[in-house]
Order: C-alpha cells, then sequence, then structure tokens
C-alpha cells in the first residue's frame, strides 16, 4: 500500500471499522424495531416510527448536533455512560459508529420491515398451532423467511455508514487516526490546494469498496433466493 | 368431549355457537361464510371470542368470565388448514418434525415411520414444500399436525383446493389416522358427502349459528318445516357392508338388510362398513316390488311419515328394513295417485349412480379412457 499515505490507509481502515460496528450493533435493535412495527399494534407506534426516520429526513448536520447534545461529556447520556460504564462517544471512533448507525438506521429498519412484513402471518398462526411459543415463531419462522430482507437491510446501513458525512463530523470531528474516516479525508483534501490526488485515491477507493459491498449483498441474497425458489 | 360456547362479531353478523359433543368425529357443515372456519379458530386459539367459553377433554382453554385464554401453543390442538401452509423454508421432513419438538414431554402415539406409511409420503421426506401437488401437501400437512402430539385435530376444509379425484385420495387417510390413533377430531366442510362419510356427529351452521345438531343421517335430511331452502338439498345416509367388486361391470355390490346395493366404481373393502349417500331427489317409489326395471338398488321398507305443504314436492320419510332411514322427495302428485300413508309398506329405488359420489364418476372415467388408450396404442 505504498502508494497510499497512511493517514489514508487510516481513514481507509476506520471507515470500515466504524461501518461494520454501526450495522452490526444496531441490526438487533432493527429487526426488534421492525418487528415491533411490522407485526404489533401499540400506542406510541406511530411516534416510534416518526423517531426512527427523523434522521433520514433531518438535515444531518442536526442530528450530529444533537448527538453531541445528549452523548458529548456534558451530555445527559454521554455523562452518564462515562460515569457509570466509562464508554465515552465523544470525539472517538466509537462517536463516529454511533453516528452512522443513527443515520443507516431508517434505512434497515425499512427493509427488514417490508421482509417481515412479506411473511405470511398465517404461516406463523400454524407453527403456533404446532406447538411453538411466540419466541420460537419469530426465531424458527418470521427470522429465516425475512433473511434476504434483513440482508438488504444491513448491506443498506452500511454502505450509507460508510459515506456518512455531516453527522459524523458534527458530532466527533474530523481527528486523524481517530474519527477521521473516508469521507471527512476527502474533504479534507479537497479544502487543501495539493490535495486532489489525495481526494481521488480515495474516492477511487470508496467506489471499490461500495461495489464490492453491493456484489457481496447480491450473492447472498441470491443464495437465500435460490433456496427460496426451491421451496416456494 | 367439547363444550363450546363462543360470540363475537364477525363481518355481517353476529357469530354466536354453542354445541356440547361427546364425540371422536365431529363436523361443523354449512355453507361458505357461516362461521364455520371461525369457530375453528376459536378452538384453536386463533381467533379470540368476545365471550363465551370453551373447554375440550377436561381442561378450559378460554373462559371469559373467569379471564382464561390458553394460548395457541399451549392448546395441543392440531390444525390442520385449508391451504395446508407447510413452512417453505423447510423441507418435508422438517415440517413433519417441527412440532414434535415443541411438545417432546408428551408421550408419542404414532412415530414419524407410521405417519408416513399411514400417509403415503415416505418418498417426499427430502423434498421442498413447493415442489408437492397439493394432495401431497395436505397429507404432509396433516401428518405435521399429527406429529405435533396433539389432543385434538381440526381440519379446515382441507380438501377445498382440491378436484375431487383428489378429495378422495386423501379423505380415507383421515379415517385410517382417526382408527389407528384414536385421536379426536372436528372436521369442517360444505361438502356434503365428505361430512356425511367422515363424521358421527354434525353441527350445521348459518349465519354464525347452529341450525341444527345430530348424527349425518339425521341433520343432513332435516325436517320438512325446518329446512327452507335446503329442502331440495336433503340426503340420507344409509350403512351398508361391502360383499364383492364387480368387476366386469365396475360396480360394487353392498349388502342392506332391505336390500343389496350396486354403487358404481370400487368403493371399499369386501367385509367392511361404508356410508352410501343417496340425495333424495334420486329416490323413486313404488308399492310393489317392482320388476323390469333400471333401477338394480331396490330397498324395502316402511313409510315412517309424509310431509307436505303448497309445495310441489312432498317429503316422504321411510325407515328401512334392519336399520337405517332413507328421505324421498316425490311429488305431492304421486303421494296422492300411489295413496301413500304412513305405516305403508314401501320400495324405494334408488338409481345406481344417486348412490355414486363425482369422485366415483371420475375414477371410473379415467379407467375407460386409460383403458380405450391402450387399445388403441
Amino acid at each position: 500500500m505504498s502508494w497510499l499515505a497512511p493517514d489514508e490507509w487510516q481513514a481507509i481502515q476506520l471507515s470500515l471499522k466504524v461501518a461494520l460496528w454501526a450495522t452490526v450493533g444496531s441490526l438487533p435493535a432493527g429487526v426488534m424495531i421492525a418487528w415491533l412495527l411490522a407485526r404489533k399494534r401499540f400506542p406510541g407506534m406511530l411516534l416510534l416510527n416518526s423517531l426512527v426516520h427523523l434522521p433520514l429526513v433531518m438535515p444531518p448536520v442536526v442530528t450530529g448536533y444533537l448527538l453531541l447534545l445528549a452523548f458529548g461529556r456534558r451530555g445527559p447520556i454521554g455523562a452518564w455512560l462515562e460515569e457509570q460504564f466509562g464508554i465515552v462517544f465523544a470525539f472517538r471512533w466509537t462517536g463516529a459508529a454511533l453516528a452512522c448507525a443513527v443515520m443507516g438506521f431508517p434505512l434497515m429498519v425499512r427493509a427488514i420491515r417490508l421482509a417481515i412484513e412479506a411473511v405470511d402471518p398465517r404461516l406463523e398462526q400454524a407453527a403456533a398451532t404446532l406447538g411453538a411459543s411466540p419466541a420460537w415463531v419469530f426465531l424458527t419462522v418470521t427470522l429465516p423467511l425475512a433473511l434476504p430482507g434483513i440482508i438488504a437491510g444491513a448491506v443498506l446501513c452500511f454502505a450509507k455508514a460508510l459515506g456518512e458525512f455531516g453527522a459524523t463530523i458534527t458530532f466527533v470531528s474530523n481527528i486523524p487516526g481517530e474519527t477521521q474516516t473516508i469521507p471527512s479525508a476527502i474533504y479534507a483534501y479537497t479544502q487543501s490546494p495539493s490535495g486532489d490526488a489525495g481526494a481521488m485515491r480515495l474516492t477511487l477507493i470508496a467506489i471499490a469498496i461500495s461495489l464490492l459491498a453491493l456484489a457481496i449483498s447480491e450473492m447472498l441474497a441470491r443464495r437465500v433466493g435460490r433456496a427460496r425458489a426451491a421451496s416456494a | 368431549m367439547i363444550r363450546f360456547d363462543a360470540e363475537l362479531p364477525r363481518g355481517e353478523f353476529r357469530f354466536a355457537l354453542s354445541f356440547e359433543a361427546d364425540t371422536g368425529a365431529l363436523a361443523l357443515f354449512g355453507p361458505s361464510g357461516s362461521g364455520k372456519s371461525t369457530a375453528l379458530g376459536v378452538l384453536s386459539g386463533l381467533v379470540r371470542p368476545l365471550k363465551g367459553r370453551v373447554q375440550v377433554g377436561d381442561e378450559v382453554l378460554f373462559d371469559s368470565a373467569a379471564g382464561i385464554n390458553v394460548p395457541p401453543h399451549q392448546r395441543r390442538i392440531g390444525l390442520v388448514f385449508q391451504d395446508a401452509l407447510l413452512l417453505p423454508h423447510l423441507d418435508v421432513r422438517q415440517n413433519l418434525l417441527y412440532g414434535r419438538w415443541f411438545g417432546r414431554n408428551r408421550a408419542q402415539v404414532v412415530e414419524l415411520d407410521e405417519v408416513c406409511e399411514l400417509l403415503g409420503i415416505s418418498h417426499l421426506l427430502q423434498r421442498r414444500p413447493a415442489g408437492l401437488s397439493g394432495g401431497e401437501r395436505q397429507r404432509v400437512a396433516i401428518g405435521r399436525a399429527l406429529l405435533s402430539r396433539p389432543r385434538l385435530l381440526l381440519f379446515d376444509e382441507p380438501f377445498a383446493s382440491l378436484d375431487y379425484a383428489r378429495r378422495m385420495e386423501v379423505l380415507p387417510y383421515i379415517l385410517r389416522l382417526h382408527e389407528r390413533t384414536g385421536i379426536p377430531f372436528v372436521y369442517v366442510s360444505h361438502a356434503i358427502d365428505e361430512v356425511a362419510r367422515l363424521a358421527d356427529q354434525v353441527v350445521v351452521l348459518e349465519q354464525g349459528r347452529r341450525k341444527a345438531f345430530g348424527p349425518p343421517g339425521e341433520v343432513l335430511a332435516p325436517d320438512w318445516a325446518s329446512a327452507g331452502e335446503g329442502r331440495l338439498a336433503a340426503v340420507s345416509v344409509i350403512e351398508a357392508v361391502v360383499r364383492e367388486h364387480d368387476l366386469r361391470y365396475g360396480l360394487t355390490m353392498l349388502e342392506h338388510p332391505g336390500g343389496p346395493i350396486s354403487v358404481p366404481g370400487r368403493i371399499g373393502e369386501p367385509g367392511r362398513v361404508h356410508r352410501v349417500i343417496v340425495r333424495a331427489l334420486d329416490v323413486g317409489l313404488a308399492v310393489q316390488r317392482p320388476r323390469d326395471v333400471s333401477f338394480r338398488t331396490v330397498l324395502r321398507g316402511t313409510i315412517r311419515a309424509i310431509d307436505r305443504d303448497d309445495s310441489p314436492l312432498a317429503r316422504v320419510e321411510i325407515a328401512l328394513l334392519g336399520s337405517g332411514r332413507l328421505v324421498a322427495l316425490v311429488t305431492r302428485h304421486s303421494v296422492d295417485a300411489l295413496a301413500l300413508d304412513a305405516g305403508d309398506e314401501i320400495f324405494a329405488m334408488v338409481k345406481a349412480v344417486a348412490l355414486d359420489d363425482r369422485a366415483l364418476a371420475l375414477t371410473i372415467h379415467a379407467r375407460t379412457s386409460t383403458r380405450q388408450a391402450n387399445g388403441n396404442g
């Protein structure tokens, strides 16, 4: 990797780490909330739905600023987390992952919710009459049948996390080696007169990573789809 | 034993059904939309009534007054759905064993091997549900419900999506399973012949309410006054012993004290009791033993009652010699012309095809076509 500057190499590694953690960390919550929205009717459902989708429609800078207010060292949640568990989000890579997760969450929930809604509820009823408790029905019927949508949701979240810029830079700034992801690094290059070559290198790499993620998700979806085609 | 009492609003009418049945083979019979499936939903716990009480055996599954509502997965009631609803991501074997695992603490009445053999699905175990025919899917669904160790099996028009030949292919399996396992079942259908063949007791539903309750021979040929629009649909159910199969003419001969019965096609096994269904409109009456008529089945009996009003048709109820009841619909004019009266001896002529059902007609037709095809080839 001699053609990459150490900073650039770091930005790539950091981006992958942040995106991966953002996706993996939010997936369980994403599946749960998608299931709630798809299958349950409860008071406050509209509120939850709006809350989940808010980062999609709000300016990313606003999301980042709200995160800073809440999870900053002096923010109510941030202070509590640091005091109780020693977890710090502000100006750390973990903060970047949190910002990316929040921004990717609506996309993830939406894809998974659609997939769960497409599962015939009568199949779940059939499983229940066979003795499966609601938790087992979810694990053995709903989850496997919604798997292609869950994969799609995770990939969408990952892609969004890779490209997230506004909320991340507002929340955790642009610290090389700690919070400088690929988009922030490109932004930094564009601010300097001699940064064109570096910006171009990172741009090409960003494109390559995106294409690779797409290809992998396509492959996974097709594999699941094949198993389904043999059965549906 | 099933004690059922449930009330809930259901679309255009109010579902309010109650019955108490002490039989292993109960059928719910009625037109589409009469609330049959709702009743099964209430039994299985998938539909929650507004109020009522449901008891199976000695366990109360639902009681609105006492606040009891056992969730479906704890009811141990297997439900065979109209469209099978096999789990598409599992193969046949996994589908069959799906429920067994959850009931692993209970005694197994039948094992996988035996269920497969009984249902004729051993060769399908590795297949996916998508590759199965409608009849095969239903058989797998029946096996799956059975292997979940239920105390009660529910069949929700399991053959509604099958053509008639397939229906008759699967119907005997239900009887065999019932004989073998002794698990009681509730069977929902709007096909009169299925109900007549399978059930010992029938609940007739209309608009979400009980219209009649009793053995199929009684409720399927209801009283003249109460029958309403169902008058012409009346059928009788006669039990007779299969004597032999006449291969030359393609008939099955059955023995009844009132006389021999011949039915087209090959049905049942010699020596076994078979239920024969006769449509009331397909019965002719004669005061003397008729000779030189095309009817091959002539049953002797005594007129028990004649119901008539302004309608052109009258309903004649006949007690057959030995046992059994036969209902005939003849014109009021004939009743007067023959001077029929209660207590008279009577000969009922039953068209052989009337004993037939469409299934047999189909099998016979298929067999003839095959033979012709072979002859030509």
